[in-house]
């Protein structure tokens, strides 16, 4: 089928339960353009894109892209020669493509068009012209780590000044660098280099077994290892054709929303403290340590770390454990009621969160925003829910989820945004516990030869995307995890324009976006 | 601020008491003696995260909440590893973040402690072995920088890293 009337590339649905995904090739660079050209037109976005190396098996390169649609998830793919592999700029389409390709080249060799070549994750720890993710990289050359300069964007003009700030940063948080030109303390610019998390992640799932992949992409980002778990899952039994038991689907359910509520309990609480109400932190931090505790008692691990597998879920939690959660919902919703009461009353906190680091609807389409950023300037976009011409993967479809929005989009939008979340994952919470269907808890998976998959689902940062091809045994030949924060870091770059540098901590902290997810 | 109030009086103290490392000894005691002895009057951390996924720096977030109330016992976090008497290093070392690390060492007075954390940071368990050296790591922790004590867990918890935070402070 065409997802598009003027754009003759063929798709077809990939099988399974997961989010809905469809398939295609781009004959070359120039369908690969107007596909994107249509999409964006469309009101779609860039979910992903990555390379590959495919030589070894008498083929060229590679690319891979994933964009979202109103309908679901279009994943596109054109392959390179391999003397001559080059690939159009997307990035004047969309502007978050910009990290992506650049990445692709530090790690395949695979150029694109455009004109900013400077280096994204390599920065001086391998040399230039050695491609990690290439089949005859073999080890890495002997090479001096030292240093590395990075072009920034120069900011001239009177008074015009840089502070540099990072990688390590000031307070208990991951490594970046910060560079913000100012006059007086107005920041006019944000520039950031990433890249410091880089563990060469994606390397080290080549050649790994199904399971031992579970265990890498769970560790992508510590805070969304759910996601992360359930979106490689799902990427792994479409690929093989399994179909996990609806009490798997209802579990999966049940520990993502339970991991959504720890990160927004603690995140409420870090807002508060950043806005110096170090009494929002106390209370949510002990609303947190109850809730992660909770989480040890159903599935053995505060973050529930590998809990998800293919297949389906690897604990079973016992009944007791889960009345005693419902229980919990009950009590940690009424506090959380009442300290947004006590936030919203609060006219210090409120003087900090309103107006500040504001982003609009029409960035966020731009910039490809999911999750929590892109619902707080008034998208209508959750994977959960919904929308026209979308039927959300189970248990979702039948749970009815009522996505959260906010159209202010600045700090106290996305306070706003995790509060009303809590609230419906809560809700969730309760129904999951209250109605878990009869079945197995997982079921086998026998690995596929060459067999790919792409998996969805909806985290509570925003959409993480696994994508998985395995090789002739079955292992994994290519995988590729990417996180919401690719998209939302350069917006984050806007949203503290005109703002004062002060401010730069709360507006962080409001989008909270992971280093170790972008950094892989 | 009535609301605030009130909610500050029935929340009350949920402190609870350290954990012990070893002996029966209340560790708090203990860790109080010797921090007077050692250093003064009170420990000061700087946490350096060198290549994490983040789930290790949750747990030591966690280590502030008023259950754990680390700071309450003397021990606080600082911003500069010049005003720190012990890092708090997680991994695995990135290339890029190697040099960083090197030199938020050098930048700690002496004495310092330095505690690795994690399988990653600690080079131990599945864990450990899955995120080894590559071309984009060097390693444990202990790779790049000499380590006092080594805290292992993926990620550990609070409970385990205030014991390594602890025997650390022990070794001196």
């Amino acid at each position: 089928m065409f997802l598009f009337d003027d754009v003759p590339i063929d798709f077809s649905p990939q099988p399974g339960l997961g989010a809905p995904v469809w398939r295609g090739r781009a004959a070359d660079g120039d369908e690969l353009k107007d596909f994107a050209a249509a999409v964006q037109q469309s009101g779609g976005r860039l979910a992903a894109l990555w390379g590959s190396d495919r030589r070894q098996e008498g083929q060229g390169f590679q690319l891979d892209c994933v964009f979202g649609l109103d309908r679901g998830h279009a994943w596109l793919r054109l392959e390179l020669p391999a003397d001559d592999a080059v690939y159009p700029d997307l990035s004047a389409k969309f502007p978050a493509a910009n990290r992506m390709q650049r990445a692709v080249y530090d790690l395949v060799g695979i150029r694109h068009t455009g004109s900013d070549q400077r280096p994204w994750l390599r920065h001086g720890g391998w040399p230039a012209g050695w491609f990690p993710l290439r089949h005859d990289a073999g080890a890495p050359p002997e090479h001096a780590n030292l240093p590395s300069d990075y072009d920034f964007v120069k900011v001239g003009g009177e008074g015009a000044h840089e502070i540099p700030v990072g990688p390590i940063h000031a307070g208990i948080i991951e490594p970046g660098h910060f560079r913000f030109s100012v006059v007086g303390e107005r920041v006019l610019r944000l520039e950031q280099r990433l890249g410091y998390q880089h563990k060469g992640v994606e390397q080290r799932c080549t050649g790994a077994d199904i399971a031992t992949g579970a265990k890498l992409v769970g560790r992508v980002s510590g805070d969304s290892t759910c996601a992360y778990a359930w979106a490689y899952a799902a990427a792994v039994e479409a690929a093989c054709g399994v179909e996990p038991s609806p009490r798997a689907l209802a579990l999966r359910a049940l520990i993502l929303e339970r991991e959504r509520i720890a990160n927004h309990l603690g995140d409420l609480g870090m807002l508060g403290n950043d806005a110096a109400l170090a009494f929002g932190l106390a209370q949510f931090f002990r609303l947190k340590e109850d809730w992660v505790r909770m989480s040890a008692e159903l599935f053995g691990h505060r973050f529930m770390m590998d809990s998800i597998v293919p297949g389906g879920v690897a604990h079973e939690p016992d009944a007791r454990a889960l009345a005693a959660m419902v229980e919990q919902c009950d009590a940690i919703g009424r506090e959380v009621a009442e300290l947004r009461a006590i936030y919203d009353a609060h006219a210090g906190l409120q003087d900090r969160f309103l107006t500040t680091g504001a982003i609009d609807a029409a960035l966020a389409r731009e910039f490809s925003l999911t999750g929590i950023a892109a619902r707080a300037t008034g998208v209508l976009l959750d994977g959960r829910a919904y929308r026209q011409g979308y039927t959300p993967p189970p248990p979702y479809a039948k749970l009815g989820v009522r996505p959260a929005t906010d159209e202010r989009g600045d700090v106290a939008a996305r306070v706003a945004v995790r509060f009303d979340e809590v609230f419906e994952s809560l809700r969730l919470l309760r129904e999951l516990a209250v109605g878990l269907p009869a079945g197995e808890l997982r079921r086998e998976v026998a690995p596929v030869p060459y067999a790919e998959g792409l998996g969805v689902v909806e985290g509570w940062r925003g959409e993480v995307v696994v994508g998985v091809r395995l090789d002739a045994a079955g292992r994994i030949a290519r995988l590729h995890p990417h996180d919401p924060s690719w998209q939302a870091w350069p917006a984050l770059e806007h949203a503290v324009m005109q703002d004062i540098v002060p401010d730069f901590p709360l507006i962080n902290k409001s989008f909270n976006l992971s280093y170790s997810g972008q950094d892989i | 601020m009535l609301q605030l109030l009130k909610r500050i009086v029935k929340t009350g103290l949920v402190s609870e008491p350290a954990p012990e490392v070893g002996d029966a000894k209340r560790e708090i005691d203990r860790l109080n003696d010797e921090i007077l002895k050692i250093l003064g009057r009170a420990l000061t951390i700087r946490e350096v995260d060198a290549g994490s996924c983040n789930a290790c720096e949750l747990e030591i977030h966690a280590l502030n909440n008023p259950y754990y109330n680390l700071e309450g016992r003397g021990i606080k976090f600082v911003a500069s590893p010049r005003h720190a008497d012990m890092l708090l290093v997680t991994g695995p070392v990135t290339k890029n973040m190697e040099n960083a690390l090197r030199i938020a060492y050098a930048c700690t007075p002496d004495p310092k402690l330095v505690v690795a954390v994690g399988d990653c940071g600690c080079g131990c368990g599945e864990v450990g072995r899955l995120f080894g050296p590559n071309y984009a790591t060097v390693g444990p922790v202990e790779a790049v920088i000499p380590v006092d004590v080594k805290v292992p867990g993926c990620p550990p918890t609070p409970l385990t890293l205030m014991q390594g935070i602890l025997a650390a402070v022990r070794t001196r």
